[in-house]
């Protein structure tokens, strides 16, 4: 809401300055977006008379002036404008000065543009004969006057040639930008500014002036009959008819004021208006009378399908439950969105139907948004307007009509107003107020408030106040939005600060603590934690070669998405950390180590019009020296085994279509006979790292975290160490190379007895003295009796019973070390 | 025989002087004090002495074995301390080569900055609560006082899964389900990513995370809303930091408020980070509305609230100077790697 202060002052009064002005706003809830001063930086731009003009001999589009800027002698000016015309009033930058916006047909300079006297094809031109945009003004608030070409200047203000132009013109100003919040829409207009600035500033409102003498003939039920055939739309239907209407140029305040507010002007009827919308926050419609046949009009819905032009020329068509104007015979406007082509405002128009009405605002949403037609009138239904603002606003208008000398003004109105607002009152604890805010807010600073909201109070007693808000104020129907007001009256800033009394114990979920244990110790194992999108593309299955009826292609699909690549939630990770590996390759990072920690989402196969089902899931990916399978691995078992998972298995997996078909394993823990399964890992496959450009062997793995969460453990026992010696012996074996060492580790711990504390791979060795296809495994054997020393006899049987399960399981044939 | 003795020392001395390595002397005390020394050999001798000679030449030899084993002892000494000097010139190296690497790797930004401010509300005795990112339109918007024509339910607003489902817009849904899941008196906080319907850019974001907090007890008032929040900025972002809370609306909350702090970078003169105002909008707050209470049955007139949500990517963005939001979605490593 943009509010030019010197309009603001017509209402109330501001007298401190700008900064001042706006932080108290502020503090009492009137947010801004910026604030700008006007005009834009200008010097020696003065008004000039343009006593002369000529063809330029060797230009037809460029005239030669000659302008009177009050220095005695004319001065001459080239001037590429197409509306120059002798005898008229207009701003000259004089060779030396320094205009705002950029000169015609260039692209905006940044601090403006310095003017000196030039040459143009052959002659001399001492100054700039200026634009509105040259002199800063935005294109869209522009008159339509003067669109085109330079700013002819108004001749009954008393300018006088050689006059400081922005002085002469007024042009001093601050506008500030409010953000209103959703909940005041009574505060986008001028007088509900003023009343939030009265509030601040312990200041009254000057309303304006809606008295008419009512000149015309006749009233106005001679000229218009109304019939609301859709009262659950229209609340209320409240118009006026003025004749002898001249149709010119406003005045320059008016002009002045709706060009600071970002309005364009474009004639006296329709800036008349967009003025007093602004003043009142209640869009308003002029109809030329003669375009209502039968002088009726019919408030009713569309025929669904049927077409009308707005007067923006476009021909649209209508779908249900739009409400339009309607004459005798056919639809003039569509209410509260945007009026008709065939009914606008001509220049030949003489008289007029002044509408202002109240339209519901749901129905008047969804009918923009089905139109794809959203104005400043449909976004202001929408947000609610008081219905008693209607005939206020229409009165404002016809009092301007005769007071501006536009026309005349019939007697009497027609309010057809089925939906009548009558004001409501609710009572207001005092006590209530006080234990919400937190402070002691004595009753008469309570009462002082309201009345400078212009809310009526009445003491009811008991500690009650029983208030009366202005029906402009819908926001304000509960005791709660009282304590609200008096909270931000009085001042946020002048409350204590407080803590809580009571005490409390924190607390987390066991997800999160493991979350934060696991994010800590894959930190210290070198892995950077990423976050990446849980929006996905359906393609990422496709990308990891998942096959055809893989439940992770199954995902909850998003209905609006902001496209293909963000429209599926995911079922995994690993796509999207690899494309983090692709990300980071194709800049030239040599070497990562990589895990998120994330949400997994699945359709909820027991009901599925229900939440789907999430569950963390984490995923590690690496690509560079050093950061192979055996890696991975070994961050794997140690990220297990730091979170008390033990028992962990690895089983090659030959199928899966993400990896490399030699180097991937899933692996789990418990009973063999039911495992429970803990994620896959292994090298990607080549396919797979080219799609996503990863030129280098990656490793990836994805956990299922939720399981990982439910085995974890956090609590600690201590085991006391060993009394008795250890002793160490080392079995090297030759097997075929297909044996696993997982099941040879398994076969010796399976056989040794319980004697044996640890086993420890510690060669795999292929080559000479090895035949081919056979490879020489060694383990070292930590054995020891926890009660008493061991004796090498001991320790001899049980090594003895390893070596031969060894033989017999595998094959293996037993090498000296 | 006292001649042979003298002549035995002076041949130690002389031997012992001009020997430096272990084994020379080793071979110097091997042929005086060893089992066939020569020094040896004079006191096993002995025995065939008269007692007269005995006397005299026992003394004397005693007196010069012990002479011979302190000085092969210092020699030894001195040879072993001079090999160890040897050893470390020898071994010399260059500190200032690099250490060997042992990388660590580091958390999200985004990870971090959660931790900081829930390890805040922990220190108050705020519980973490958690909710599902796939939520309710009653959860994320009924259950929260939001009007049925509020824009931010529009398609082009909120993402939608189904009619009634959406990924939620904020991490207010949780205040619904807290409400209605627990009794009073309780704190909650409840850190968590959000959707909403907005085309990446600089300070744009499809997804995002949030920080939302909710306090239930007797006589909670505006007045511990900005005493908490004010305490949670010092501990944030400096003891310094002062607050100011602007009225602002939301559904939610009423009294509702908007909190800035002062700038950290300038402490409050103006500078490019405040945009010159001296102050930065963290967070919006308020008054729990009684309606967001009622959804759970809770007594508004015993039990009042205040509740608080911020950006963990807007206060990432202004405590690390990251001046696009994208950056924490693109995870190059260079850029996490700064995050220590």
């Amino acid at each position: 809401m943009l509010v030019p202060i010197k309009w603001l002052k017509d209402y109330t009064k501001v007298d401190v300055d700008i900064n001042e002005f706006t932080d108290r706003m502020i503090m009492s809830g009137s947010n801004l977006e910026t604030v700008e001063k006007l005009p834009g930086e200008m010097r020696d731009v003065v008004v000039g008379k343009i006593n002369k003009a000529e063809k330029h001999p060797l230009s037809d589009r460029l005239s030669l002036c000659m302008v009177d800027v009050g220095k005695g002698e004319d001065i001459k000016v080239v001037c590429g404008a197409p509306n120059v015309e002798e005898g008229i009033l207009v701003p000259v930058c004089l060779p030396g000065g320094h205009i705002p916006g950029p000169l015609h047909g260039q692209a905006p300079v940044e601090g403006g543009v310095d003017i000196q006297s030039g040459e143009i094809k052959g002659e001399t031109s001492n100054g700039v004969i200026c634009s509105c945009g040259e002199l800063g003004y935005d294109d869209k608030v522009v008159p339509v006057a003067h669109r085109e070409g330079i700013w002819i200047l108004p001749t009954d203000i008393g300018l006088e040639p050689g006059m400081d132009f922005a002085e002469a013109m007024d042009l001093d100003d601050f506008v500030v930008d409010f953000e209103i919040t959703p909940n005041r829409p009574d505060c986008l207009c001028m007088t509900g500014m003023a009343r939030e600035s009265a509030a601040t500033f312990k200041e009254s409102v000057d309303y304006p002036a809606t008295d008419t003498k009512c000149e015309a003939e006749g009233t106005a039920a001679d000229y218009i009959q109304v019939n609301i055939q859709k009262p659950e739309f229209c609340t209320r239907y409240y118009a006026r008819v003025a004749t002898d209407i001249k149709i010119e140029q406003s005045p320059w305040w008016m002009q002045q004021r709706l060009m600071h507010a970002g309005m364009r002007p474009i004639n006296n009827i329709v800036d008349l208006t967009n003025f007093v919308m602004l003043e009142y926050g209640q869009p308003l419609h002029a109809f030329d009378i003669r375009t209502v046949k039968g002088g009726v009009i019919n408030v009713d819905t569309a025929e669904p399908g049927s077409t009308f032009t707005t007067l923006d020329d476009k021909e649209r068509t209508m779908p249900e439950d739009v409400l339009m104007i309607k004459d005798a015979e056919e639809p003039i406007g569509i209410a509260g969105i945007m009026g008709g082509l065939d009914s606008e405002i001509t220049d030949d128009t003489t008289t007029i139907l002044i509408e202002g009405a109240n339209f519901n605002g749901d129905n008047i949403r969804l009918s923009a948004k089905a139109l794809g037609l959203r104005t400043e009138a449909s976004s202001r239904f929408e947000k609610g307007i008081d219905p008693n603002q209607a005939s206020a606003a229409v009165d404002r208008v016809c009092h301007l009509i005769e007071e501006l000398g536009y026309g005349k003004v019939v007697k009497g109105a027609v309010d057809n107003y089925p939906g009548r607002l009558d004001p409501w009152t609710v009572d207001v604890r005092v006590a209530r107020v006080n234990k919400i805010i937190g402070d002691d807010i004595p009753k008469d600073e309570m009462i002082e408030i309201f009345k400078s909201l212009e809310i009526g109070v009445e003491d009811a007693g008991d500690g009650i106040l029983r208030v009366t808000p202005p029906t402009i104020r819908l926001d304000l129907l509960e005791e709660i939005d009282f304590v609200e007001e008096v909270a931000r009256i009085h001042g946020y800033d002048k409350l204590p600060m407080t803590l809580p009394k009571g005490s409390a114990c924190a607390g987390e979920p066991r997800n999160e603590t493991i979350r934060n244990m696991t994010r800590i110790f894959m930190v210290a194992m070198g892995a950077n934690e990423i976050q990446t999108y849980s929006f996905v593309s359906p393609q990422d299955a496709d990308r990891v070669r998942l096959p055809e009826d893989a439940w992770e292609r199954d995902a909850v699909v998003l209905l609006n998405p902001l496209g293909e690549e963000n429209s599926v939630m995911r079922t995994i990770l690993s796509p999207s950390m690899l494309q983090v590996l692709g990300r980071n390759f194709s800049k030239s990072i040599d070497s990562v180590r990589a895990f998120e920690i994330g949400i997994v989402f699945t359709k909820n196969e027991f009901d599925p019009s229900g939440l789907p089902n999430e569950c963390d899931s984490m995923c590690i990916g690496m690509y560079g020296e050093g950061n192979d399978f055996f890696m991975m691995k070994g961050i794997v078992c140690e990220l297990l085994s730091k979170l008390g998972i033990e028992d962990v298995r690895f089983v090659a997996e030959k199928e899966h279509g993400t990896y490399h078909p030699g180097r991937c394993a899933r692996f789990m823990t418990g009973p063999e006979e039911d495992p429970i399964e803990l994620g896959i890992m292994g090298e990607v496959h080549p396919d797979v790292a080219e799609t996503y450009g990863i030129g280098t062997r990656a490793c990836l793995c994805e956990l299922f975290f939720d399981k990982i969460e439910d085995l974890a453990k956090t609590e600690t026992r201590y085991v006391p160490l060993p009394k008795y010696p250890a002793i160490t012996r080392d079995v090297a074996v030759t097997v075929d190379e297909d044996v696993a060492v997982g099941a040879m580790e398994e076969a010796i711990t399976g056989s040794a007895g319980e004697l044996l504390e640890s086993v420890q791979l510690f060669d795999i060795y292929r080559g000479e003295q090895i035949d081919e296809g056979k490879k020489s495994v060694a383990f070292s054997l930590i054995y020891r009796d926890r009660t008493k020393t061991l004796t090498d006899a001991e320790v001899d049987a049980a090594h003895e019973k390893v070596v031969l399960e060894l033989k017999d399981k595998f094959n293996a044939v037993l090498r000296e070390i | 025989m006292q001649d042979k003795i003298n002549q035995i020392m002076a041949e130690a001395r002389e031997r012992l002087a001009k020997a430096s390595e272990m084994k020379e002397v080793e071979n110097i005390r091997i042929s005086t004090l060893g089992k066939k020394g020569q020094l040896t050999a004079i006191l096993r001798g002995m025995g065939a002495l008269s007692k007269e000679e005995k006397k005299q030449i026992g003394p004397a030899a005693n007196k010069a074995k012990g002479e011979i084993e302190r000085m092969i002892n210092a020699k030894f000494d001195e040879v072993r301390e001079a090999a160890k000097k040897a050893r470390f010139e020898a071994e010399k190296i260059d500190v200032t080569e690099p250490g060997k690497a042992h990388l660590m790797g580091v958390r999200h930004p985004l990870t971090l900055v959660a931790e900081e401010i829930k390890l805040i509300f922990k220190n108050l005795g705020y519980e973490i609560a958690e909710g599902p990112l796939v939520d309710t339109v009653f959860n994320a918007f009924d259950g929260l006082n939001s009007p049925q024509n509020h824009p931010s339910r529009d398609m082009t607003d909120t993402f939608y899964i189904s009619d009634g489902i959406c990924l939620r817009p904020h991490t207010s849904t949780v205040q619904v389900r807290t409400v209605q899941n627990r009794k009073p008196p309780f704190r909650i906080i409840s850190p968590g990513r959000c959707f909403r319907c907005d085309t990446p850019d600089a300070t744009h974001s499809p997804m995002f995370h949030q920080i939302e907090g909710l306090i239930v007890d007797e006589d909670i008032s505006m007045s511990d809303l900005k005493g908490t929040l004010d305490y949670m900025a010092k501990q944030l972002f400096g003891p310094e930091t002062k607050t100011k809370f602007r009225p602002h609306h939301f559904p939610f909350t009423e009294p509702s408020a908007e909190m800035d702090v002062s700038c950290f970078k300038c402490g409050g003169k103006g500078c490019p980070v405040c945009k010159g105002s001296g102050w930065i909008e963290i967070l919006g707050c308020g008054e729990t509305h009684p309606k967001v209470l009622e959804v759970g049955g809770i007594d508004t007139e015993k039990y009042t609230a205040f509740a608080f949500g911020m950006g963990v990517e807007r206060i990432a963005m202004l405590k690390y100077g990251v001046d696009d939001i994208r950056l924490f979605y693109e995870n190059d490593m260079r850029f996490i790697d700064q995050f220590k």
